[in-house]
C-alpha cells in the first residue's frame, strides 16, 4: 500500500471516530424519541383486535423502544399452561404474542425467548395454544419450560413465607422480560392475571401451592421481575378456570390493559372482569407489601377506545 | 431370479420391517400418524390375531396372511417380519463380523422344550390369562426391549445433548418427557434381551426353535408347506457349506435332509452352496424313495392332530377369561386403572400382550408397565401411574397404537367422557383444612370441573362431582400433600361414562356498563 494513502486514510478514520465522540447524537439521533416516553402509569384499550390494541397501547408508551434497546434480549412470558385451542380462552391469545415479538424485533431486540412451565404436556401445549407457530413465525424462539435443569435458585429478601424458589435460567440471562397473562377465572385464587402468571418462570409450584398460596404469589411478585405487564383480556374465561370446562364458559370482551406495574395491571384487569382487587387476596396481600399499588384513582391511566 | 436372489430379498424386508417397528417403539416425537403404526404393526402375528378374535373383521387378517404365506413358502415370516427374528439375525451378523465366523453345526431338536413351551402358551388363555403370551410372543418382547432399556437410553442421550446446548444458550433440541423407569420391568426386558443374545450368539436361532410359541406354530405349518427347502442329492457335493451358514441349524449335513420345521427361511444355504446342491422345491411331487409309505402316513397323522389342536386352542381364546385379581396396592385403592378404552380390568388384562408399544408412545408417560398392580397374571401390563403423571385430556395416542384392541379404538370426544377411574377424597388430608391456607391444585388441574372449590372459612375447599370425573389423574398428580395425597383415583372395574357439566351459555360479546370501569 502507497505510503501516502496509507496516512490518509488512517487519518479520515481518526476524523470520524473523534467527531462520533463529539457529536454522539449526531449518530444516535433516531434513538432520541426515547425521551419523549410518556408518562401513563397504565394504558387501557378496548374494541379491537388483540393485535391493533396492542399497537395502540404500545404507541401511547412511547413505542416498544422504550423498554427493548438494540441487541437486547427479550423474555416474552405468556400464559401456555394448557393443552387447548385459543378459543378457550386458557392460554394467551397467540396473534397478541406474535405481535409483541415483532415489536420487539423492529425495536432492535437480538433475541426472543418464550416459554412457560406449562401444566399439561409443555409439547402439547406450546402446540395446540397455538404460541408455538405464532412465536416461530414472529421470528421469536419458543424454549422449554418443564425441566428443572433449566431452573437456578433464587433468594426471596422480602418474602414472608417464600424465601428461595426454583426460577428459569431465561429470567437472568435476558435484558427485558415482558409479562403477557390472560384474564381468567380460578378456583382458588379466584382470578388469575399477571402475578399469578409468574407462576410460570417458577419450578415448583407444588411448594407454594403447600405453603399459603396466595402470599407466595405477592412474595415472589417483590422481585419486580417484569419489565412490562401486557394482560390479555380479549377472550376471558368467566367460570370454570383456569382451564375452563367448554366454551360456553368464555366471554369476549375485547380489552388489553399494559402496565410497568404488576398490582396495577392486576387491579384493572379484576374490574374488567367485575371484581374488587380488595376482594382478590393476593392482590390485597401485594398492595400491602408495597410490591404496586391497587388504587387506579391515583394512577395516570391512558384510556383508548377503538369502538 | 437365481435362488441366491433370495436372500437379498430377506434382508431388504426384514431390515425394512425392523428399522419401522423399532422407530415406533424408539421415537418420542410423539406426532406420528397412527396410520403407520397401523400399517407396519399389521401382519405381526400375535397382535393380530388377539386383535381378530377380538373384533373379527376383514381388516386385522394380518395373521391369516401369516398362516397362508407358511402354508405356502414356509416361515418366511420369521426373518422378515418378525423384529425379534432380525434383532438376533443382526447380533449372528455382527458376531461374525468382529470374530472368526463360526460354522453352525445341525443340533437335534429340543423336541420336549420346544413343545412344552408351545402347550403353555396355548393353554394359558384357559387356565390362567394372557400372562404367558405376554411374555413369549417375540413382537411384545421385542417391545419390552426397546421401550424399557433403548428408548431411556435414546432419550438420556437426546437430553444431554439438550442440556449441553442450553447451556451454550441453544434451545434448538427440546429435552423429551422422562418419569424415570419401573425396575421390575426393566430387569425383565434385560433378562430377555440377554436370553436372546446369549442363545443367538451360542445357537444361532435356537430362541426362535425353542421357545418362541409362534416360531413352533408356524413350523408345524411348514411341515406341511407347499414349497420346502431340501438337498437335491443329484447335485449335493456333499461339502457342507450349507449346513456351516444355516442359523437355525437345521441343516444335516451327513443325512443330506433338512428340518423344514425350524427353517426360519433365511435363504442363506442357498447363496452358500456353490453346485446348486440346496433347492426349493415343491413338496408333495412325486419322488421314488427314501421315507416308507407308513412313516409318512403316522407323519401326517401326527402333524394334522397337531396343528388342529392347536388351532382350536387358539379359538377358545374367544371366550372370556376371568382374571382374578389379588389387590396388593395400599387398602383405599380398590382397582388399578386401566388406560381409556380398554373398557374393563378384564377385557384389558386378558387381552393385552404388554408389548408396551402404548408405554413408548405415550407423550406424558402416565402409562407405565405394572408390577403386581394387576396381580401376578398381569404382570407386566401397563397401567396409568398417577404418580408419574396425568393422562392428557385432549390425547389418545394410546389407543391409536394399540395393536391388540386391548385398548379400543376411540374417538377424542368419547375419550373425554369415558370413566377410568373416579375421584375420592381425603378432606383431612387437604392443606386447605390441617394448614388453613389456600391451594386447589387439584380443581385447577381438572378438566372436567368434577373437582371444583366451594367457601369454607375464608377459603375455599374441594368438593366433588364424581359424575364428571373421568378418572385422568390429573388432581392426584397435584395435590401437592405427602406421603399421601389428600385427593386420588380409585379405578374402575368397568369403565363407565361420565356426564359431561352443562351450563348456560355466556353472553358472547360482553357489554360495558361504562367505557371503562376505573
Amino acid at each position: 500500500m502507497d505510503r501516502r494513502i496509507f496516512i490518509k486514510t488512517l487519518t479520515g478514520a481518526g476524523v470520524v471516530a473523534y467527531s462520533s465522540l463529539l457529536f454522539p447524537n449526531v449518530i444516535t439521533s433516531k434513538k432520541s424519541k426515547n425521551f419523549l416516553a410518556s408518562d401513563f402509569d397504565l394504558v387501557a384499550v378496548r374494541g379491537g383486535e388483540p393485535e391493533i390494541m396492542f399497537d395502540r397501547a404500545i404507541e401511547s408508551l412511547g413505542g416498544m423502544q422504550t423498554f427493548v434497546k438494540k441487541n437486547q434480549k427479550v423474555l416474552v412470558k405468556p400464559n401456555i399452561a394448557w393443552d387447548v385451542v385459543p378459543e378457550k380462552a386458557a392460554n394467551t391469545n397467540p396473534k397478541l404474542v406474535a405481535r409483541i415479538i415483532e415489536h420487539c424485533l423492529n425495536a432492535g431486540a437480538k433475541d426472543v425467548y418464550v416459554f412457560d412451565h406449562t401444566c399439561d404436556n409443555w409439547q402439547r401445549a406450546y402446540r395446540n395454544s397455538g404460541i408455538e407457530k405464532a412465536v416461530r413465525d414472529s421470528g421469536g424462539k419458543m424454549v422449554p419450560g418443564n425441566d428443572e435443569r433449566l431452573y437456578q435458585n433464587y433468594d426471596i429478601k422480602s418474602g414472608k413465607r417464600l424465601r428461595t424458589t426454583k426460577i428459569h435460567e431465561l429470567v437472568f440471562d435476558t435484558d427485558v422480560f415482558i409479562n403477557v397473562p390472560i384474564l381468567k377465572h380460578h378456583s382458588s385464587t379466584k382470578l388469575t392475571i399477571a402475578m399469578k402468571n409468574l407462576m410460570g418462570i417458577i419450578y415448583d409450584r407444588g411448594y407454594w401451592h403447600k405453603n399459603d398460596l396466595n402470599q407466595c404469589i405477592a412474595d415472589f411478585a417483590t422481585l419486580q421481575k417484569p419489565l412490562l405487564n401486557v394482560v390479555d383480556c380479549y377472550r376471558v374465561l368467566k367460570r370454570n378456570g383456569p382451564r375452563g370446562v367448554s366454551l360456553a364458559d368464555v366471554a369476549t370482551y375485547k380489552a388489553l390493559v399494559i402496565s410497568k406495574d404488576i398490582v396495577a395491571a392486576d387491579a384493572a384487569s379484576t374490574r374488567i372482569f367485575g371484581l374488587e382487587a380488595e376482594d382478590i387476596p393476593h392482590i390485597r396481600i401485594a398492595d400491602q407489601m408495597k410490591v404496586g399499588t391497587k388504587n387506579l384513582s391515583n394512577l395516570k391511566i391512558n384510556r383508548i377506545n377503538l369502538n | 431370479m437365481k435362488l441366491s436372489d433370495l436372500k437379498k430379498i430377506r434382508i431388504f424386508f426384514s431390515l425394512l420391517f425392523f428399522l419401522l417397528t423399532g422407530f415406533l417403539f424408539l421415537n418420542f416425537i410423539y406426532r406420528v400418524n397412527p396410520l403407520l403404526f397401523d400399517t407396519v404393526i399389521y401382519l405381526q402375528f400375535i397382535p393380530s390375531l388377539v386383535n381378530f378374535i377380538n373384533v373379527p373383521s376383514l381388516f386385522v387378517i394380518g395373521f391369516a396372511i401369516v398362516l397362508l404365506s407358511t402354508f405356502f413358502l414356509g416361515r418366511v415370516y420369521c426373518s422378515t417380519v418378525c423384529p425379534l427374528g432380525t434383532l438376533q439375525d443382526l447380533i449372528i451378523y455382527s458376531s461374525n463380523k468382529l470374530s472368526k465366523k463360526k460354522k453352525s453345526t445341525f443340533e437335534k431338536e429340543k423336541k420336549i422344550l420346544r413343545y412344552s413351551f408351545f402347550f403353555l402358551t396355548l393353554l394359558s388363555p384357559l387356565f390362567f390369562s394372557i400372562l404367558i403370551i405376554n411374555l413369549l410372543d417375540p413382537f411384545s418382547s421385542f417391545g419390552k426391549i426397546l421401550t424399557n432399556i433403548f428408548q431411556p437410553i435414546l432419550i438420556f442421550i437426546n437430553n444431554t445433548i439438550s442440556y449441553f446446548l442450553f447451556n451454550l444458550n441453544n434451545y434448538s433440541v427440546p429435552p423429551t418427557e422422562f418419569r424415570g423407569v419401573e425396575l421390575p420391568s426393566v430387569i425383565f426386558s434385560l433378562f430377555l434381551f440377554f436370553t436372546i443374545l446369549t442363545l443367538a450368539l451360542l445357537k444361532g436361532r435356537l430362541y426362535c426353535n425353542t421357545v418362541c410359541p409362534v416360531g413352533t406354530l408356524l413350523g408345524l405349518i411348514a411341515k406341511v408347506s407347499f414349497l420346502k427347502i431340501a438337498v437335491d442329492e443329484s447335485s449335493c457335493s456333499g461339502c457342507g457349506v450349507c449346513q456351516y451358514s444355516c442359523k437355525a441349524n437345521c441343516i444335516d449335513k451327513s443325512n443330506k435332509s433338512v428340518d423344514y420345521s425350524r427353517c426360519v427361511n433365511c435363504f442363506n444355504c442357498f447363496t452358500a452352496c456353490k453346485t446348486d446342491g440346496i433347492v426349493f422345491e415343491r413338496r408333495y411331487k412325486r419322488r421314488e424313495k427314501r421315507e416308507s409309505v407308513d412313516q409318512s402316513k403316522r407323519k401326517f397323522l401326527f402333524d394334522t392332530g397337531l396343528y388342529s389342536f392347536s388351532v382350536a386352542t387358539f379359538g377358545l381364546l374367544l371366550q372370556k377369561i376371568i382374571v382374578y385379581k389379588k389387590t396388593l396396592i395400599p387398602e383405599s385403592r380398590t382397582f388399578p386403572v386401566s388406560p381409556p378404552g380398554s373398557v374393563s380390568l378384564d377385557h384389558f388384562n386378558s387381552n393385552c400382550t404388554a408389548c408396551h408399544l402404548c408405554v413408548s408412545v405415550c407423550p406424558t408417560k402416565v402409562l407405565q408397565p405394572s408390577y403386581l398392580e394387576y396381580g401376578l397374571l398381569g404382570f407386566l401390563q401397563p397401567r396409568m401411574d398417577f404418580i408419574k403423571n396425568f393422562c392428557n385430556f385432549e390425547c389418545k395416542l394410546c389407543a391409536d397404537v394399540c395393536p391388540t384392541d386391548a385398548i379400543k379404538k376411540i374417538d377424542i370426544a368419547e375419550k373425554k367422557l369415558v370413566q377410568i377411574g373416579k375421584v375420592k377424597f381425603i378432606k383431612d388430608n387437604c392443606i386447605v383444612v390441617t394448614q388453613g391456607t389456600e391451594c386447589g391444585a387439584c380443581s385447577e388441574h381438572c378438566p372436567t370441573k368434577a373437582v371444583y372449590m366451594i367457601p369454607y372459612k375464608n377459603l375455599f375447599l374441594p368438593e366433588l362431582k364424581v359424575d364428571y370425573c373421568i378418572g385422568c389423574g390429573a388432581c392426584e398428580f397435584a395435590c401437592p400433600t405427602i406421603p399421601y395425597k389428600s385427593i386420588y383415583i380409585d379405578g374402575n372395574e368397568f369403565h363407565q361414562k361420565a356426564v359431561m357439566k352443562k351450563e348456560e351459555e355466556l353472553k358472547k360479546e360482553f357489554i360495558y356498563k361504562e367505557e371503562f370501569p376505573f
